[in-house]
């Protein structure tokens, strides 16, 4: 199972990767190097990372534990003139790799632990996954009592579910949907987490554990669509399930409320005047060329009384929230390593353009960004929402 | 050296308790239950053992119920057995004593130099595994052991005390150790060799039939912790808050 050289490494990317052979490609540009924001602190950033595999030196790849870096975020594959699939070929199958080998910082294990044996990375009870519903104001109904069809089958995911300051996002969401009238409904305990970040680890075997679970569980229902708030899962739904063999259309939240802007306009009121910036999530913009640019920029132009400013860093040029491909998981690791964080640097660049609030539209975000406005010492000064939550302010006050 | 890992399962705390009204007791039908955390620790000790000196490592465990999974997870991460001790009752959480005369019955008929389990389990009720398998088994125990180093037919075995004591210790083979922290963390093993452990290897089962035991120890109920009355939080500067506790001292007969 585990490979014992470069090359033998390198034929595994080029076939276990769709264009993977675009890695014998690589320029030795360097592009992406420079755009990866933790190059700096890699031992092998992808370009040396490549050259290092060309001149055989597997041993010195394993031996550094700086691919745990890697955040997945896909901006050195957006920026690869070969167009190398450089983050879900190159630097998750090494990950693969350095999960074989056991070489895996403990935080990760522990993610990866309770994600095969709860179905979520959070360890959290899995018969609890629809609680966040419970004794809510808008019913909100569980496909296995519900024994109706739906028109829209709502993915809430891991951090949507369980994460008390997601819930909130996961709750707005549902008022939202209420008042338009949607008819949908939720897998609840049936719903395990969508796997995509623990693929990125490089754990595609959990990865397919977790997705056949939500497959069996789908098919059991009848829907037109999937909706979901996690970028994550409407990556992995759009890209990687239909590779098991379910292909059903899947839309993530700011999309599917665009279809019903002429519904959801009227609803909007003028709560004051407020200045926000939108960070683009990795996986709805940059991943496998989702491209969602437009409709959450859509959605908060509309606000009554919302000035809408740009980041310097914005749409594919993005600064990675920190989270994805395992990161998520691994803030010891990588603060121990590197010094800084991602989420850090984009809170300063918020702050620079005047904004009173920055919109994101990915789970992971609400908490970690709220997390880096404390630790630069500027609570009080930005407040982090969910796109979704600024409509629903805007609706319900 | 061919070492025995004695893995219990427990409930999974991450789910409610609830106890059974008829009876008194944890009530099971919707019970999770997962390998004992430190009995995981022993098997990831076993496996560093025989990383160092080589040898069988075999894991054994009791119908508990569900434990196929973590069977050959432990397959997987690198045990050589894995042997399931079928018996009257295991599914019902047997106690410790009966847990201990099946392990040690099952034990009589397998080739070992140690026996490595957990030192303790959060359902411990009557005693702790590792020394009642030692105990009628007539082999030496030392329990709280952080680290095994084999040396001339002998073992010398790290144990921690309470207050930050150690203690190095020579214990003669074979012997049984209940283990506190194995010298690494528990490893990852990735799913894919999970799977395929289930889909290659074999667990092995001893039908034990019914396990008596002498000592049962019975349990007249079960409750779960009830919250007491809160705390006090006594304000002031320290002046005031450092007579308001003589005062209380003073009024509860705790001084003169």
């Amino acid at each position: 199972m585990s490979v014992a050289t470069s090359y033998e490494f390198l034929d595994k990317v080029i076939r276990a990767t769709p264009d993977g052979k675009q890695i014998r490609k690589c320029l030795q540009c360097g592009a992406c190097s420079g755009v990866c924001p933790y190059g700096f602190a890699m031992d092998y950033p992808p370009r040396s990372l490549i050259a290092a595999l060309r001149a055989d030196d597997w041993h010195g790849v394993l031996e550094s534990d700086t691919i745990w870096l890697c955040v997945s975020c896909f901006a050195c594959a957006s920026v690869c003139p070969s167009r190398i699939p450089l983050t879900r070929g190159l630097l998750a199958t090494l990950k693969t790799e350095m999960l074989v080998g056991g070489s895996i910082p403990a935080e990760l294990q522990a993610a990866l632990g309770n994600s095969r044996r709860y179905g979520n990375a959070l360890g959290e009870s899995p018969k609890k996954r629809a609680d966040w519903a419970k004794d809510f104001t808008v019913p909100v109904p569980v496909m296995a009592t519900h024994k109706e069809p739906v028109e829209v089958l709502w993915f809430v995911g891991d951090y949507g579910s369980y994460h008390p300051r997601v819930q909130q996002v996961t709750r707005a969401l549902a008022k939202v949907l209420y008042v338009l009238d949607v008819d949908f409904g939720i897998l609840g305990p049936e719903e395990n987490s969508d796997g995509d970040t623990q693929a990125f680890t490089g754990e595609w075997g959990l990865f397919e554990l977790l997705a056949r679970k939500n497959i069996t569980a789908m098919n059991k229902y009848t829907f037109r669509e999937i909706l979901t708030a996690d970028p994550h899962a409407y990556n992995a739904l759009k890209h990687e399930y239909p590779r098991l063999g379910f292909v059903r259309p899947v839309k993530h939240h700011t999309q599917y409320l665009v279809e019903h802007f002429d519904r959801i306009r009227p609803l909007l009121q003028n709560r004051g005047p407020q200045r926000v910036t939108y960070h683009d999530p990795c996986y709805l913009g940059r991943a496998n060329d989702n491209n969602i640019y437009d409709e959450p920029r859509q959605l908060l132009r509309a606000i009554p009384g919302l000035e809408f400013v740009e980041m310097s860093h914005n749409r594919a040029l993005s600064i990675c929230c920190g989270g994805g491909g395992g990161g998520m998981w691994l803030d010891g690791f990588s603060w121990e390593k590197a010094h800084t964080r991602t989420t850090e640097w984009r809170i300063k660049e918020a702050l620079a353009v005047g904004a009173d609030v920055l919109a994101v539209a990915c789970p992971y975000e609400t908490p970690r960004f709220e997390d880096a406005v404390k630790s630069t010492g500027n609570e009080g000064k930005l407040a982090v929402k969910d796109v979704v939550e600024l409509l629903a302010e805007s609706m319900f006050g | 050296m061919d070492i025995v890992v004695l893995m219990k399962f427990v409930p999974d705390l991450v789910e409610d308790l609830e106890i059974d009204g008829s009876t008194g007791l944890l009530e099971r039908s919707f019970l999770r239950l997962i390998p004992n955390e430190l009995d995981e620790h022993a098997l990831e000790e076993a496996l560093l053992l025989k990383d160092r000196c080589g040898g069988v490592v075999s894991v054994l465990t009791l119908d508990f119920g569900d434990v196929d999974e973590a069977l050959f997870t432990a397959l997987a991460k690198g045990a050589d057995r894995a042997i399931k001790l079928t018996g009257e009752g295991f599914d019902q959480g047997p106690s410790n004593q009966r847990i201990a005369g099946a392990f040690s019955r099952a034990l009589g008929d397998l080739r070992f130099d140690l026996i490595l389990t957990g030192t303790q389990a959060v359902d411990d009720l009557d005693g702790f595994v590792g020394g009642l398998v030692a105990d009628r088994l007539e082999l030496p125990y030392v329990g709280y052991v952080t680290k095994v180093t084999p040396a001339d037919g002998e073992l010398i075995v790290h144990k921690e005390y309470p207050g930050g004591l150690n203690a190095e210790i020579e214990v003669t083979r074979p012997a049984v150790l209940g283990i506190q922290a194995a010298e690494k963390p528990p490893r990852y093993v990735v799913t894919s060799k999970v799977m395929e452990a289930m889909k290659t290897r074999k667990i092995e089962e001893i039908a034990l039939g019914e396990v008596a035991t002498e000592l049962e120890v019975p349990v007249a109920a079960m409750a779960l912790p009830e919250s007491g009355s809160h705390a006090q939080m006594i304000e002031g500067d320290a002046q005031q808050v450092a007579e308001k506790i003589v005062t209380l001292l003073r009024e509860r007969g705790i001084v003169a």
